[in-house]
């Protein structure tokens, strides 16, 4: 292989990663304070969500399945935790106590959706678009019962500030104050604050850390790879198959449902709908990241630089003053372009690896 | 070599499909270190045989013994635990995965990361992979490369290496040679017979009757259902085996018209 040949190995390789630095300086030079940590903070903002669904979705994408409730399961957890902190809140109880318990319930809750799901498609069969299909009607048909087709607000106001506090605050001239804004600051100088690390995007790059390490590292990580290369083969080397792809199932529903949580923590509501607008999202970067739907290939970083794209171009097109439903078209476009270099320069992409 | 104890005694199975009699008091042997060809027609019980030995179907009669010892193979997993493998024909290797990490599927060996957390040790599934495939003489340019990348040839030794590593006894081959070059199918052919030096028993279905008599010592010919000759390879030639395969009759009728 001459030197020209390997640049294109590397390029056909990490082209998405590559098309994310040309996106970020396209924006950074043509839209104004586009570069700056506000920008920034935005975008991991925004992606946040993005980023847990596409997290667990990487898992079930590389056993070759494809879980379509996890936006439902997303506003499902939504209203039950914030019902759980309203009705507490309005009975008395403190907020250190019902903040807490709508979480640790919510998140529990969140597990069962998973557990159902993995059941069916590991010991029963059914294929997971249809499996998962149906969990996404019935945790969306719970979540509006639930609801009743209304937003759930009254919640306690602390809850605001955890899910929009950041580690520490930055006032121009007044210096840095950690986990508490500066308490004598001004209503004129309230714009000029600048948050610094949202506690929600530690949270999201902490489980994002573990669970890549679970995928890359554990052998439980290589039995997802292996179900989704070959099942039968797993099966046959003795690899707790159906075990495994319940687990998987029960992560994906897991992240759902953290980001239902943080959902309602971040807009001090709960709402059945908080993810439908998210619904295919996690699966296209996903794919955009490298995984294929027919299963063991993917990775974690390649799912995150995939929903930063996303991010990037919609936060990017915000800042330009271009109308956002045009994010939609371009993400179809490189979506479809994705799995097009996937399918049609697969020597180049897979060659070296 | 009779008067060593067979690895392998299957007496007198039988096998029924409903009406259908697949199997009809089939007995055979397997000595270790000895390679027996399996042959027959399309539909003479080869395959039905084979799923009974490696668990994969239940003899409605008949005894198997397996070191001398009377064994009940109820699944495939208690036939490995026995150290009867099968290499079937779509091989069973995750093509995703690279040369070593299907040489230790599902029984991947870890190591104690920070001293507490169990992960992967690829350094030494990497060694033992190589000493394996070395013992075999198999090359594989490099270990790290996906299955997907490599020839039928080399997929056919890998899972083969995967058998040995975990102490296959006996193994069974399935039409070991069928799609891959002549070059290729050499070398497989060359691969039995290293393993069978090694002491491995090997059975080997085979529609490619030169293949079979290139390696095997022994010849078993199935016809529908019934076992219906037995030859030391040296004592024996195509012809004869092939009469035997399709009925005497059929050869000689044939000839008269011929």
């Amino acid at each position: 292989m001459n030197s020209g040949q390997r640049v294109a190995v590397q390029v056909g390789r990490n082209w998405v990663a590559l098309f994310l630095v040309i996106l970020s300086v396209l924006f950074s030079v043509t839209g104004r304070g586009f570069f700056s940590p506000k920008t920034l903070n935005n975008i991991l903002l925004t992606s946040s969500p993005a980023l847990l669904l596409a997290a667990g979705e990487t898992f079930v994408i590389i056993t070759g399945g494809i879980d379509l409730s996890v936006g439902f399961v997303r506003g499902l957890i939504s209203v039950i935790s914030a019902i759980i902190m309203r009705d507490l809140y309005a009975r008395g109880y403190s907020p250190s106590f019902c903040i807490p318990l709508g979480i640790v319930v919510g998140l529990a809750l969140g597990l069962l959706p998973g557990l159902i799901n993995g059941i069916l498609v590991a010991r029963f069969r059914v294929p997971p678009f249809i499996a998962t299909l149906g969990m996404y009607g019935v945790a969306n048909g719970f979540a509006l019962r639930f609801s009743k087709g209304f937003p759930i607000t009254f919640l306690p106001p602390e809850v605001g500030q955890i899910g929009n506090g950041f580690f520490a605050y930055f006032l121009p001239g007044r210096g840095i104050s950690f986990f508490e804004r500066h308490p004598d600051i001004a209503e004129g100088e309230m714009r000029n604050l600048i948050g610094i690390v949202p506690y929600s995007i530690v949270v999201v790059a902490v489980l994002l850390l573990i669970f890549a390490f679970i995928l890359s590292r554990t052998q439980f990580g290589q039995h997802v790879y292996a179900i989704g290369g070959n099942i039968d083969a797993a099966r046959r080397a003795g690899i707790p198959v159906d075990r495994d792809l319940i687990r998987v199932y029960m992560i994906s529903s897991f992240f759902a449902a953290l980001s239902g949580i943080m959902y309602t923590l971040r807009f001090v509501t709960g709402r059945a709908d908080a993810g439908s607008a998210r619904m295919l999202d996690s699966v296209v970067a996903v794919v955009i990241g490298g995984a294929s739907l027919y299963g063991g290939t993917g990775s974690m970083i390649g799912s995150i630089i995939g929903t930063l794209v996303i991010g990037v171009l919609e936060t990017g097109m915000v800042n330009l003053g271009l109308p956002t439903h045009n994010k939609y078209v371009y993400v179809g476009i490189i979506l479809v372009l994705a799995v097009l270099i996937d399918q049609f320069f697969p020597e180049m992409v897979k060659k070296g690896e | 070599m009779d008067d060593r104890k067979p690895l392998l005694a299957v007496r007198d199975i039988v096998k029924r499909f409903g009406g259908l009699v697949a199997l009809n008091r089939v007995s055979m042997e397997v000595y270790p270190g000895e390679v027996v060809g399996l042959l027959g027609d399309n539909g003479a019980g080869k395959s039905t045989l084979i799923k009974i030995v490696s668990g994969v179907y239940r003899a409605d009669e008949g005894e198997i013994f397996f070191d001398g010892k009377e064994v009940k193979i109820t699944s495939p997993m208690e036939a490995l635990k026995l150290g009867i493998e099968t290499i079937y024909q779509d091989l069973a290797l995750a093509e995703n995965l690279n040369v070593y990490s299907n040489i230790f599927l599902g029984r991947e060996k870890l190591k104690k990361a920070l001293g507490l957390i169990p992960v992967l040790d690829h350094d030494y599934m990497l060694q033992e992979s190589k000493k394996v495939l070395n013992r075999l003489g198999i090359e594989i340019p490099s270990l790290r490369n996906k299955i997907k990348n490599l020839s039928g040839g080399q997929r056919q030794s890998v899972a083969i290496s995967r058998s040995i590593y975990w102490n296959a006894k006996l193994l069974i081959m399935d039409e070991p040679t069928a799609a891959l070059g002549v070059a290729e199918q050499r070398k497989v052919l060359n691969l039995v017979r290293t393993l069978s030096e090694q002491g491995v028993s090997i059975i080997i279905i085979s529609h490619q009757l030169y293949d079979v008599f290139q390696v095997a010592h022994r010849l078993v010919v199935l016809r529908r259902g019934e076992k219906v000759g037995e030859r030391l390879t040296k004592e024996t030639n195509p012809d004869e085996i092939v009469s035997l395969m399709v009925g005497a009759e059929l050869v000689q009728e044939a000839r008269g018209r011929g």
